[in-house]
């Protein structure tokens, strides 16, 4: 077999980070190729690339295609030359119809006038081809994110496709639906297309890769050829395997009392009824302890945190939530706070802040009340409580006069965290804390948990770096499509074990 | 160059940059203020000084009393992430209720005015709660309310106008405030100032206004020292309370030779002080802020955010209530016609002001300048006799420049 496809020595870097570094990979004709790594590995990055999303000149190192050497500008390059991405989001336009969504910016028209017959046609013929049996007239918002999928491949066939990368094409379908959407691409395959697929979920590699790509930090670590056998310990092992060193300050705990205990919880999807996210999760958290979360990106961890956090997100929320023994009431935010759970959110800019305004309007904002009487705000007492978490926190601003914008990722994360110390939570929920900031900035970080644990809080990490949990957390639970698949303690955790209660599912 | 001179050179150097960077972040409060005097001025001069003749100061503020009071409220809806399109109309919806009330059914003024506030806050809760549990977009929601109420004052109105007004109705926009001096003070400073009348409370108003203004500024610029915040520097605070101060107590003066302070004056700058101190001051107002900066983040932070919406608009429906009464008794009858395509005036100083329309930014003073700005716009245009064509297309630039000028100063800040 010819090499379709090869990437040589790409080279990739964003101000400060090396996200690539002489990652190489070769993509034979008529294959299906693996790549497989932890979120933020370069996956994505490594596609962005070759699609010409970061167009040629932005990186360094040389893509070969059909034999030649290519120099992309934009999507529209790469998709003549018929490489094309089908993304985890899909870009679909919900409002039209599928035939409208395939033919769309390449519409079968003469003179600016649609063929709708034509169109209709070749609509049906492409469906054929992916298995699709719907007409070509249905609105895509109509029918399931599978089927949509099913459509995105459909739309990618009629550009006439050598190449077709599936972003983590499996991770918003059901059991079900993955199937057919794998079974399609085993036949694709026999159609002469090449599949580059990203994706965790081992099962599925092993299920239709002829090659494996191992990514971790930006470097390729291995190519396994499925002829050899796929050992899942050793993609696992070529995944997770850096070592840990001093990346966490020392801690030694003795948690307390069971503070929050949750039962039974269940969540379905807000807008697909059907579609239960949360399944009857079940996790406790001690005074003094903090107790990580573990799992995927959209295995649930964040849906699971918000919607004990006052029903943020769901609905039909079934379950019980006891604090200190006692079953509580947190059917909203205010309540929530009033009961002592506080959730620092994984989206510090778009959920956490109010950007354009001063680290004291945000550090006060969730407990207005601790700084005003008879509702009239005491902006002295107002500033001191500011300055309070500011030198508590080391968060570094000239003065807490500061707009939260002109703060650096990692003194933003301070003062979303001054701004929940503030309410005096007992249980604080930290999801992805130290996402998106330096190494310096997260080891800060790590000591503010450390402290809020010594002062008998209770809390709950959620992170999708392992080492961080490992070396953070007094207990671990692995989340894994919406459940709750395992528990680890501190002494069992290893990142092997993690990730292998995840791809075990 | 001993380390002395090193280090007082290094301070000057930073002091200059401090300037310029106070400037910078606050170009659009200064760039407001200094349009204004510079059209002021502008039309001074080219209507030969009628522009701030007694009688047309008088008249500046009897004119623009019921934008400005829409202001307040239109502003606290577009600072919440909304906006009202609905308040021209339910302006002249609430002129028609008081005319029919008063005229066609004889009730009292008293009973009127409550009846009407009542029936503004009832308007704004319709309307609110359609945008705030419902997440009904309020541009249509509000144009619904526009043509329902529109419709509506109509019907009350059997497409008549209604009027006159019994003289207690009228003074709510046309009374004065009787001067509590003895006449003879009043007539020997009239002789100093060589003037034929001159009313001693609204004089002393406009002195006492203007003490008051400069000391809260001086308590506010200690305590922003004391907590070490980048200040305004002394020179442009001094040069700001100068001109703030001496335009108050000129206006008070021109406004004391001609028939003293009107009602609907100190209703205008009460009103303006509640609102500047509920937004800037209180809890409720900060929430406001909140909401519109950043919705999510307001929800997460266990702000009622449902409630906050709805409360906006309540707001709202009282004050162009209040706006209705003003200007019904102004015009002494009710019209059908009456606040037609106000709202987009209202918008517009709130938007002059600094507002922006994503919500989270803006201030009462500045919708109240913006309001005023408009004002004096359509005044001297007037005066000057310049048609009603040349005038809205004046006004809808003034209104794209400001919105630019805002749009640029961020991006180059950004």
């Amino acid at each position: 077999m010819s090499t379709l496809l090869e990437m040589r020595e790409i080279t990739k870097e964003f101000p400060g980070v090396r996200a690539l570094d002489r990652v190489s990979i070769a993509v034979r004709q008529g294959e299906i190729h693996a790549i497989c790594g932890e979120n933020g590995a370069g996956k994505s990055t490594l596609m962005k690339v070759l699609s010409g999303v970061y167009p040629a000149g932005s990186y360094e190192g040389e893509i070969v295609f059909e034999g030649e050497p290519v120099a992309f500008r934009d999507i529209r390059d790469s998709e003549a030359r018929g490489i094309i991405i089908i993304h985890q989001e899909l870009a679909l336009v919900p409002q039209l119809s599928i035939a409208e969504n395939i033919f769309l910016g390449n519409e079968r028209a003469v003179r600016g006038v649609i063929d709708w017959r034509e169109t209709n046609r070749r609509t049906e013929e492409l469906l054929a081809k992916v298995g699709l049996n719907e007409p070509p007239t249905s609105k895509v918002d109509s029918i399931g994110v599978g089927k949509q999928q099913l459509v995105e491949i459909a739309k990618a066939l009629s550009k006439d496709v050598k190449l077709l990368i599936l972003d983590e094409p499996t991770a918003a379908l059901q059991e079900n639906d993955s199937r057919k959407l794998l079974d399609l691409m085993l036949e694709l395959k026999a159609q002469g297309v090449t599949c580059i697929i990203i994706s965790h979920k081992l099962g599925e590699v092993g299920y239709v890769a002829d090659t494996v790509t191992v990514i971790r930090d930006g470097t390729t670590i291995s190519t396994l050829d499925a002829a050899d056998g796929l050992g899942e310990d050793r993609i696992v092992r070529d995944m997770v395997g850096r070592d840990m060193t001093h990346r966490f300050p020392e801690h030694a705990r003795s948690p307390g009392e069971v503070l929050l205990e949750v039962e039974n919880w269940s969540v379905w999807h807000p807008e697909h009824a059907d579609r239960r996210v949360i399944k009857d999760a079940c996790f406790t958290v001690r005074s003094g302890e903090v107790v990580g979360i573990a799992g995927l990106m959209g295995s649930g961890r964040t849906e699971l945190a918000m919607s004990i956090f006052g029903r943020s997100y769901g609905r039909n929320i079934t379950g019980e939530i006891r604090l200190r023994g006692q079953p509580v009431d947190v059917g909203t935010v205010p309540r929530a706070i009033d009961a002592g759970i506080s959730y620092v959110t994984e989206d510090r800019k778009s959920l956490g802040l109010v950007l354009d305004e001063t680290v004291r309007f945000n550090t006060t904002l969730a407990n207005l009340e601790s700084v005003s009487s008879g509702g009239v705000l005491n902006r002295n007492e107002e500033t001191r409580v500011a300055e309070k978490y500011r030198d508590a926190l080391a968060i570094r601003t000239p003065t807490v006069f500061q707009k939260a914008v002109n703060l650096s990722g990692g003194n933003q994360q301070k003062v979303v965290l001054a701004k929940w110390l503030n309410t005096r939570p007992d249980v604080l929920i930290l999801d992805e804390p130290t996402r998106g900031i330096d190494v310096g900035a997260k080891y800060e970080i790590y000591t503010i948990i450390n402290e809020l644990a010594a002062e008998g809080k209770g809390v709950v990490m959620i992170s999708s770096e392992m080492p961080e949990l490992i070396g953070m957390c007094d207990r671990i639970y692995v989340m894994n499509e919406g459940a709750l698949v395992g528990e680890l303690t501190a002494a069992e955790a290893s990142q092997e074990r993690i990730m292998s209660l995840i791809v075990n599912e | 160059m001993t380390a002395v001179q090193s280090s007082e050179r290094a301070e000057k150097a930073e002091s200059g940059r401090s300037v310029r960077d106070y400037l910078s972040s606050h170009l659009r409060e200064y760039g407001l203020l200094f349009a204004l005097i510079a059209i002021m001025a502008f039309f001074q001069i080219v209507t030969d000084g009628t522009l701030l003749r007694a009688v047309n100061v008088t008249n500046l503020l009897l004119q623009n009393s019921y934008i400005v009071i829409m202001a307040l409220g239109m502003l606290v809806v577009i600072v919440s992430g909304n906006i009202d399109l609905s308040v021209g109309s339910v302006m002249g919806f609430i002129g028609a209720l008081a005319a029919v009330m008063i005229v066609n059914w004889d009730q009292s003024v008293f009973l009127t005015i409550i009846v009407c506030l009542v029936a503004g806050g009832l308007i704004g809760a319709a309307q609110g709660y359609w945008i705030a549990y419902w997440k009904i977009p309020s541009f249509i929601v509000t144009l619904a309310g526009m043509l329902v109420f529109r419709g509506l004052s109509l019907w009350l109105l059997e497409g008549q106008s209604v009027g006159p007004f019994p003289r207690e109705f009228q003074v709510i926009a046309n009374g004065f405030v009787a001067d509590i001096f003895p006449t003879g003070v009043g007539e020997a400073l009239a002789g100093v100032f060589d003037v034929r009348r001159l009313n001693v409370l609204a004089l002393g108003f406009g002195i006492l206004a203007a003490a008051a203004l400069v000391w809260i500024g001086l308590r506010q610029r200690a305590r922003n020292r004391s907590y070490g915040i980048v200040d305004e520097p002394r020179s442009f605070f001094v040069a700001r309370n100068a001109i703030v101060a001496a335009a108050i107590i000129f206006i008070t003066y021109k406004l004391s030779t001609f028939r003293g302070l009107p009602n609907v004056l100190l209703t205008m700058g009460a009103l303006t002080i509640i609102y500047a101190f509920l937004t800037q001051n209180t809890v409720i107002g900060r929430r406001i802020y909140a909401l519109g900066g950043n919705a999510k983040a307001a929800k997460l932070s266990g702000i009622k955010t449902e409630r906050l919406t709805f409360l906006a608009f309540v707001n709202m429906g009282i004050l162009a209530a209040a706006a209705g009464l003003v200007f019904a008794a102004r015009l002494n009858t009710a019209t059908p016609k009456a606040g037609f395509a106000l709202e987009l005036d209202v918008i517009a100083a709130v938007f002059i002001g600094g507002a922006s329309m994503s919500g989270g930014v803006g201030t009462i003073v500045g919708a109240v300048v913006g309001a005023f700005l408009m004002g004096v716009l359509n005044n001297g245009m007037s005066i000057m006799g310049i048609g009603i064509d040349y005038q809205q297309m004046i006004k809808g630039l003034v209104l794209l420049a400001a919105v630019v000028f805002d749009v640029y100063n961020k991006q180059k800040q950004g």
